[in-house]
């Protein structure tokens, strides 16, 4: 069937004309078949009408009502409804002219918006010559939990998940990366510049191949004078300044280098390597995961703060709490400047940013200085006695009570907790 | 009593610390370069050992002033190999280790003068074939030609590391904060200078270095496909709100919600 609307200007004209003798009939006939009519004459003569059968839905599920007349949305709608919707357009290089490789961080087992803005980078490279597309290899050590590779621009994925690539094993990656090195020769090499991860592995894979990397490039642009076609712009003398160079086969990317993909899906089909990898020589050992000091660890980067405010009164208890939890201990202004806590424990505009996963506010009402300190934290618990503060507003779970008693009940139920595991791993 | 005069006395491990200039973020004056400041200070709480300074850079006064700023924190000299501007120093640097030979190299990540790319470290390591550790917060100890460290990753949590010696230790904003140089003893330590043959950055000087610009702000682009979605985002709030308030509820049950969350969270530890 044809999707091209035939109009009737005659029957719309009709259709507006209310009182036209054909009015009703013409209506019936342009709201289509199945559509119930919204009015009709009665058996008594009155004009009866269905105020729930006026309009109809539009494309975007919005009822629609059309006071012109003929209700013709409601046919048309459903045949576009169905194509409405984001769809990416599905892009499969088959006969790759060259290959990018990146390797992503993969903290926390996903994809990081660094991750992504470095894969939109390579994209960039890859795709520069319609002609003759790249392909965009991504390096996957360890475990993770990505599913949505595709999405993020991968048309070649490698995964390294044997044990020997968990945890810090610098020495048995660069080994991985020089295999690909040698069976694949990637035209370019993409790192994230993170402290721990990319920019590291990055450095040590440079060195390796011989290449002087580019670090913290932050702009990629197209350069005809360039060997690699590109040039890149990045800083230099610790952000002081910008060093402008050709763009070299190793480089590390900075956060926001490139927009994302977001229009393509890509294959990210499976690959693996010919030849198993060499036995890596390890000097370096990890030994593992230190239990640290929740109170040692610097407020602007703890992952779980116990603050205290004007409404905790049982100072002994509060920290007593907070080593129990094993949280950071965190203040607001009033705390602080009342003696109960130190100076470099003020959350605030005037404090500390902090970006704690967890903050538990215990008797804060929430300034709105103290607020715009915590603005980057994921989720905040809010314990009260005024259920009308700001704090309540902000929190993800907020529990209107007396902070002391609801700290105390808290501690019990940990230690509980902790009691009951013990008997458990005794009985093991 | 200046500290290496103690170390030397017990002998036993030899250090060695790479220190550079650098440049303080707001003045852009010389100064001690806060990254090798902190290794320094890393080096200085070894229990035992013999500390020694390397820097190789151009002879000037103000590099010569931020340089007593090491001394000043506890060493009666500095060796300083001469390299003229624009000098690429891993030659020299190569050189002067593999005569001292020390067992623990400890550097700052990166410079804050020119490239500053913390490239040096690795091209160091691959070229003596020692293995490098980045980030490094602490060492625990050093025994058996083995250095067990701690390493700083995200959110203050620690990394324990075993390396073999001799071994190579980055240090970054993570290492232990330096202690203040002291005016007398930066003014009494001799910088001794060492002549080695100089390698020009042929590389480095047909790039262009310029001061920093802003990096432009990403714009928050929408991809709205109708007028409702973009109605949708031009309207939609800030912070979403809508969290859970538990009223009239015992302090049991309090307790009970939000254990509940941190257990979700997976912030309590065992």
């Amino acid at each position: 069937m044809s999707d091209i609307v035939r109009r009737d200007p005659r029957k719309e004209w009709i259709a507006r004309n209310r009182l036209h003798p054909e009015h009703f009939a013409v209506l019936a006939e342009l709201g289509g078949e199945g559509a119930s009519p919204s009015e009709w004459i009665g058996p008594s003569g009155l004009i009866r009408r269905n105020p729930r059968a006026v309009g109809f839905i539009g494309p975007n599920g919005i009822k629609r009502i059309d006071r012109s007349g003929g209700q013709r949305g409601a046919q048309a709608a459903q045949g576009r409804r169905s194509q409405a919707g984001p769809t990416r357009r599905s892009v499969a290089i088959e006969e790759p002219a060259f290959l990018i490789a990146v390797v992503p961080d993969l903290a926390g087992g996903r994809l990081s918006s660094h991750d992504r803005d470095l894969l939109g980078l390579a994209r960039q490279l890859a795709d520069a010559d319609p002609e003759r597309p790249g392909a965009v290899l991504a390096l996957t050590f360890g475990s993770h939990k990505e599913t949505a590779f595709g999405d993020a621009g991968i048309d070649r994925l490698m995964a390294f998940d044997e044990a020997i690539f968990d945890g810090y094993a610098p020495e048995a990656r660069l080994a991985a990366l020089q295999a690909v090195e040698r069976e694949l020769a990637p035209r370019h090499w993409l790192l994230p510049d993170s402290s721990l991860g990319g920019g590291e592995l990055g450095r040590r894979l440079a060195v390796r191949l011989g290449e002087r990397a580019a670090t913290q490039v932050w702009q990629v642009e197209a350069d005809a004078e360039a060997p690699s076609g590109w040039r890149c712009t990045a800083r230099a003398s610790a952000g002081a300044n910008d060093l402008r160079r050709p763009l070299p086969r190793v480089a590390l990317a900075l956060a926001e280098c490139a927009e994302p993909v977001s229009e393509t899906h890509h294959a990210a089909r499976p690959l693996t390597l010919s030849q198993p990898l060499p036995e890596a020589f390890t000097r370096i050992e990890d030994g593992g995961a230190v239990a640290v000091d929740p109170a040692g660890v610097a407020l602007a980067e703890a992952e779980f703060i116990l603050s205290a405010g004007n409404g905790v009164r049982d100072w002994d208890a509060y920290h007593h709490a907070a080593r129990t939890l094993g949280a950071t201990e965190g203040a607001s202004r009033v705390a602080v400047d009342d003696g109960f806590m130190p100076r470099d424990r003020q959350v605030g505009a005037t404090g500390t940013w902090v970006t704690a996963r967890v903050y538990v506010a215990v008797g804060i009402s929430g300034a709105i200085q103290h607020l715009q300190g915590i603005q980057r934290c994921d989720k905040v618990v809010a314990i009260n006695l005024d259920p009308g503060c700001d704090m309540i507003k902000r929190a993800d779970l907020a529990v209107i009570g007396d902070a002391g008693a609801i700290l105390e009940a808290l501690v019990a139920r940990v230690e509980r907790e902790r009691q009951g595991a013990e008997e458990q791993r005794d009985v093991a | 009593m200046s500290h290496d005069t103690t170390k030397q006395a017990s002998g036993g491990l030899d250090v060695a610390v790479l220190v550079s200039v650098g440049r303080h973020p707001l003045t852009a004056r010389a100064r001690r370069a806060d990254h090798d400041a902190r290794a320094v200070e890393l080096a200085l709480g070894l229990e035992a050992a013999r500390v020694r300074l390397i820097h190789a850079g151009r002879n000037d006064p103000d590099s010569e002033a931020a340089l007593r700023d090491y001394l000043g924190m506890g060493f009666a000299s500095l060796t300083r190999i001469d390299q003229p501007a624009g000098a690429d120093v891993l030659p020299a640097l190569l050189e002067a280790l593999r005569e001292a030979a020390p067992q623990l190299l400890f550097t700052g990540s990166r410079a804050e003068t020119g490239e500053g790319s913390g490239l040096l470290p690795y091209l160091l390591g691959e070229a003596l074939g020692w293995p490098v550790v980045t980030g490094i917060a602490a060492v625990e100890s050093v025994e058996g030609g083995t250095a067990t460290l701690l390493q700083a990753l995200p959110r203050g949590q620690r990394r324990r590391l075993r390396v073999r010696l001799p071994a190579l230790i980055s240090v970054d904003e993570a290492g232990p904060a330096p202690r203040q140089s002291a005016y007398g003893p930066a003014r009494r330590g001799t910088l001794s200078a060492e002549t080695r043959p100089a390698e020009t950055d042929d590389a480095l000087a047909g790039w262009t270095l310029e001061p920093a610009r802003a990096r432009p702000k990403r714009l928050k682009i929408v991809k709205a496909s109708s007028a409702r979605e973009r109605f949708k985002a031009a309207a939609a709030k800030a912070e979403g709100g809508g969290g859970q308030v538990l009223t009239d509820v015992t302090p049991e049950q309090g307790a009970e919600a939000i254990f509940t969350l941190l257990k979700e969270e997976g912030v309590l530890r065992h």
